[in-house]
């Protein structure tokens, strides 16, 4: 059987504040995917290619069967993806909707990381952004 | 008597289902990636598994924000490939084994893992990559596949340590199903990625490294790595890598490494693959 004695005790409150030392990083915690919900529901619709359609034929009027608030549609409407991470959103349900619009996900992520798409391939085919100086906001930059 | 003789660990990148469908794996970019994985699959023709117990997560297809599973154990007959969002990808249809997958829920249950049992879904890329990579263009899969999904995308994810706990009564549950299975155990994702946010792109080569070092011999140490570890050196999507640690959970107290590959970049992930068995 499993033993669990020797399990360390976790201060969730220790463990939340960390997340928010971490620069340019929203992790997708419970209050997060609470304040996103619908809007990662809505985009989840987007898997289903009738839905797509309608999406495509009429965003806004589309949006309206969704009860987001007005900043998430509005940043939907303008595919700004760090203010949909802010507002809740996560990056695999946000897929539905850069998929659709037929980006790929090193096109629609370059968009967050205030490189242009070429900057950031390049950036990539160079090794990627090297950890050092953002691995907290503490860190010397 | 049911035994795992090996585990694999893969990166699942959807890119790389594409350049495999689309035939570019050959190509300059995706030639490397590829190449890597050769030895793999002529090596899983003679290895001929019956069975892989197949460590994944779902990339909100199956699952999407109503029901967020920790663990959950595919029992069903058979699962079609997921369309993500551009059409389900062109591979076969992946066949469960609900014989064993049934009894290492009730197992797993009894040992204090409550699993989430599936009897229906689709499986996306997280599932469908890792066996394209290892078993290339088939006309049918050439095993029975247990999908196991984890959450690693609403937090909290399961610790490392849970991870690898997992493994072991997994181990426990092959060991005492009656049928004479030959059982691969894959854990899938990875390495360091970071998709979100302006820290996205995030690549750390020497703790990918490390951590593949780390699950090579008899060396526990990786079990007891903290989430925000995972976060700050290896970006916000490198978590998917607690789920390598069931496959290595699952090998007992040592392994020994029969294949090694790793590759910067595809798309804007680290690419990392190991072929490992239980050593005596």
């Amino acid at each position: 059987m499993t033993c669990d004695a020797k399990k360390p005790v976790i201060d969730i409150h220790a463990y939340l504040a960390e997340f928010e030392d971490i620069p340019g990083t929203r992790v997708f915690t419970a209050a997060r995917a609470r304040a996103g919900y619908h809007l990662n529901q809505f985009a989840m619709s987007l898997m289903k290619p009738e839905n797509r359609a309608r999406w495509k034929a009429d965003e806004i009027g589309y949006l309206e069967e969704w009860p987001l608030s007005e900043a998430q549609k509005a940043a939907v409407l303008a595919r700004d993806y760090n203010a949909l991470l802010d507002l809740g959103g996560n990056i695999y349900f946000l897929s539905k909707v850069f998929s659709t619009d037929g980006l790929s996900f090193l096109q629609a992520v370059s968009t967050m990381s205030g490189l242009s798409v070429e900057e950031y391939q390049a950036m990539m085919n160079a090794g990627g952004r090297s950890p050092n100086g953002v691995r907290s906001k503490k860190d010397p930059r | 008597m049911a035994r795992i003789t090996a585990g694999v660990a893969s990166s699942h990148v959807p890119l790389l289902g594409v350049a495999h469908d689309m035939g570019k794996d050959r190509d300059d970019y995706f030639g490397p990636i590829f190449r890597g994985y050769d030895w793999t699959r002529e090596w899983e023709k003679a290895a001929k598994p019956d069975v892989v117990i197949l460590i994944y997560n779902d990339h909100a297809s199956a699952f999407d924000m109503k029901i967020i599973p920790t663990f959950a154990i595919g029992c069903g007959e058979r699962y079609k490939p997921a369309d993500e969002g551009w059409g389900p990808r062109n591979v076969p249809d992946v066949i469960g084994h609900a014989d064993l997958a049934w009894h290492m829920a009730q197992s797993l249950i009894l040992d204090e893992f409550d699993m989430t049992i599936i009897n229906e879904m689709d499986v996306d890329h997280g599932l469908t990559v890792p066996l394209s990579m290892m078993f290339g263009h088939v006309e049918e899969w050439p095993c029975r596949v247990i999908p196991l999904a984890v959450n690693v995308v609403t937090y909290p994810p399961p610790s490392g340590n849970r991870c690898w706990a997992l493994g072991e009564a997994i181990a426990r549950a092959v060991a005492s199903f009656p049928e004479d299975l030959n059982v691969q155990v894959w854990g899938t994702g990875g390495m360091s990625h970071q998709l979100q946010g302006p820290r996205a792109g995030l690549i750390n080569a020497e703790w990918d490294n490390d951590f593949l070092d780390g699950m090579i011999g008899d060396s526990d140490r990786l079990r007891h790595i903290p989430h925000i570890e995972y976060l700050r050196e290896t970006g916000s999507e490198g978590i998917e890598m607690v789920m390598w640690l069931i496959m290595r959970g699952s090998l007992g107290k040592t392994t020994r490494a029969l294949h090694r590959h790793y590759h910067v970049p595809c798309s804007n992930t680290a690419i990392g693959h190991l072929v490992l068995e239980p050593a005596p």
